[in-house]
């Protein structure tokens, strides 16, 4: 090792530090019951073991409402994600591999659309979603969640990147059609990509906050983070049950960043050859 | 380098010998722009029709012209919220950068397993849902059971509280660059390891060292993905809601209804039911940053990024 690298070394220790704090101090609480929460010293470092207790109160609270609001959220991450990720593939493929009229100008209102602060959508959207009756089903989460202007514009640049025209022309001369060409031929080519894609919409639904605090209102629809910002407000407006709530709020939340960290450390060669096509080509 | 708006060059070339089956490209864009018109157009213009009445309990609806938006900048809520979320950009956006610059620099330069290891950890934040994470800082900023509070006490002084009404600026601060560096850090990390390392040998034959190869090639060489990021972040930070909408109940009244332009719209449509206004604000809003991005893109047009 030169001894150049010690400074560097040391910032990254220092980063890593830094970044896994309240990650840490969130595993550490997760196994305290509520006495030991509110001791008032020691928050880094554990104090006594009641996992397994907290999570049983979890899962078992008002009738398990944390157990459905996980599924919920693997309901909408995996609708949302996986419709996100086939029509942007689709549109992506459809605008780097076909000539046709208008293909430039709605492509740069596409572009255009990635500046549109989505937040800015969400209240028409429920008013148009409330016209029509969706408001309060699951499909005023999951039908907005289909549209990202940047798959769109992230596939574009990796089907324009990663599948050669003549490749395309030789499945056609061999007398295989459009959608057999992109199925057979152009799809598995782009499979890299399709993954980084699939992952960060998948992170968005699972994330996405906003859009269904405001079209939801019924808490058994609700997805991890409504339920848990809904448990935070009880909780700090309630002092006499106050306590207990928040063991379980701490241990939902570990519960709840698990699954994509998960999902990260175990596809990280995807989406990390993925991303170098989004940033830069 | 930079990503460009123009049809991949094969398409150019094989146009004439390509047999192009027309309505195939819009077949494959059909249902993008099915969901693209249903989910973005219709709202955009809706909110723009709604913005422009307003509803009384006794006149009803009626046509208003300008008169939301005049309401909207001139109302103290609405420009204090503004004032708010543009100077948060100012702070956090070179911050969240600084801190990802450096980081990807270092990860570029340093190998091994301590290296690997760093940038699974600073990417760790995105993969955590931004309610959690501000829920998580909360609790470490907490008096009754955070460590700030306990490692202040063990030298007899009083921690600040991150959340109170002078100290919340920089309570958020910490939350949103932890939240959002290490993404960032991974897309310039990218750019940079798709750099060509023979540059770096070029430069050290004519005598360069680490630090000039850092300064003089490699940041210039990742400026594009720079000013993507910049954008991004950007058009986040202006439309600032989650992390104040969760820590306002432990913030004891610090986040007021009018804390950013968004949660005020929020208010203004789910508490008093006024859709008009609301509509008129997050446009406003959208007009805003539309604005804002429009004056960087073409500041910095020359390096690149999206729009080049």
């Amino acid at each position: 090792m030169r001894p150049r690298h010690v400074g560097a070394k040391l910032l990254l220790l220092a980063l890593c530090g830094y970044f896994l704090v309240p990650v840490w101090w969130l595993l550490v609480a997760s196994t305290k019951n509520a006495e030991g929460l509110f001791s008032g010293s020691g928050a880094l470092w554990f104090n006594g073991f009641h996992l397994a207790d907290n999570l049983r109160d979890l899962f078992t609270f008002n009738n398990g409402e944390f157990v459905r609001w996980l599924g919920n959220s693997v309901l909408y991450a995996l609708a949302g994600g996986i419709g996100c990720t086939v029509i942007s593939v689709l549109a992506g493929y459809g605008f780097a591999k076909y000539t046709f009229r208008g293909r430039n100008l709605v492509f740069a209102m596409v572009l255009g659309s990635v500046m549109v602060p989505l937040t800015a959508l969400v209240i028409p959207t429920f008013v148009l979603m409330s016209n029509v009756g969706l408001i309060d089903t699951i499909w005023a989460v999951i039908l907005p969640s289909l549209l990202s202007p940047f798959a769109v514009y992230l596939m574009r640049v990796y089907a324009a990147g990663s599948v050669p025209d003549e490749l395309l022309d030789a499945a056609r001369i061999d007398g295989a059609g459009e959608l057999r060409t992109f199925v057979r031929v152009a799809l598995p080519l782009m499979r890299p990509g399709v993954i980084t894609v699939l992952l960060l919409s998948i992170v968005t639904t699972w994330n996405n906050y906003f859009l269904p605090l405001t079209m939801l209102s019924s808490s058994k629809l609700f997805p991890l983070p409504v339920g848990i910002g809904l448990w935070t407000q009880l909780a700090s407006s309630n002092n006499a049950g106050g306590q207990s709530l928040w063991n379980l709020i701490i241990v939902g939340s570990l519960v709840s960043i698990v699954p994509l960290i998960v999902a990260f450390l175990t596809l990280q060669k995807y989406w990390q050859g993925g991303l170098s096509v989004g940033s830069l080509k | 380098m930079a990503l460009t708006l123009e049809a991949p060059p094969a398409d150019v070339t094989n146009r004439t010998r390509r047999r192009v089956f027309k309505p195939a490209g819009w077949l494959f864009i059909l249902p993008f722009l099915i969901v693209f018109v249903a989910f973005l157009l219709a709202p955009l213009l809706y909110a723009g029709y709604l913005s422009l009445y307003t509803k009384g309990l006794a006149t009803g609806t009626t046509f208003a012209g300008f008169d939301n938006y005049t309401r909207a900048f001139g109302d103290p809520s609405f420009r204090k919220g503004l004032w708010f979320v543009l100077k948060f950009s100012v702070v956090v956006i070179p911050l969240q950068i600084v801190v990802a610059l450096v980081a990807a620099l270092v990860l570029d330069e340093v190998t091994g397993r301590l290296a690997r290891f760093s940038r699974l950890v600073i990417f760790l934040p995105y993969a955590i849902p931004v309610v959690l994470g501000a829920l998580m800082w909360g609790f470490l900023y907490s008096p009754s059971f955070g460590p700030i509070e306990q490692i202040a006490g063990a030298f007899d002084v009083r921690a600040p509280f991150l959340l109170s009404q002078g100290n919340i600026f920089y309570g958020l601060l910490n939350v949103v660059t932890w939240q959002w560096s290490g993404y960032y850090m991974i897309i310039i990390y990218a750019a940079l390891r798709s750099i060509d390392s023979s540059i770096y040998e070029a430069a050290r034959i004519d005598g360069a060292n680490s630090r000039q190869i850092a300064v003089r090639i490699k940041v210039p060489m990742v400026s594009s993905a720079l000013v993507l990021i910049l954008i991004f972040s950007l058009i986040g930070t202006l439309q600032f809601f989650t992390e104040p909408q969760i820590l306002g109940p432990i913030a004891n009244g610090s986040v007021t209804p009018d804390f950013t332009p968004n949660i005020y719209a929020y208010y203004m449509a789910f508490r008093y039911a006024q859709f008009n206004y609301a509509s008129a604000i997050s446009f406003s809003l959208g007009f805003v940053v539309f604005l804002v991005v429009a004056v960087f893109t073409f500041a910095t047009r020359k390096r690149g990024g999206l729009f080049s």
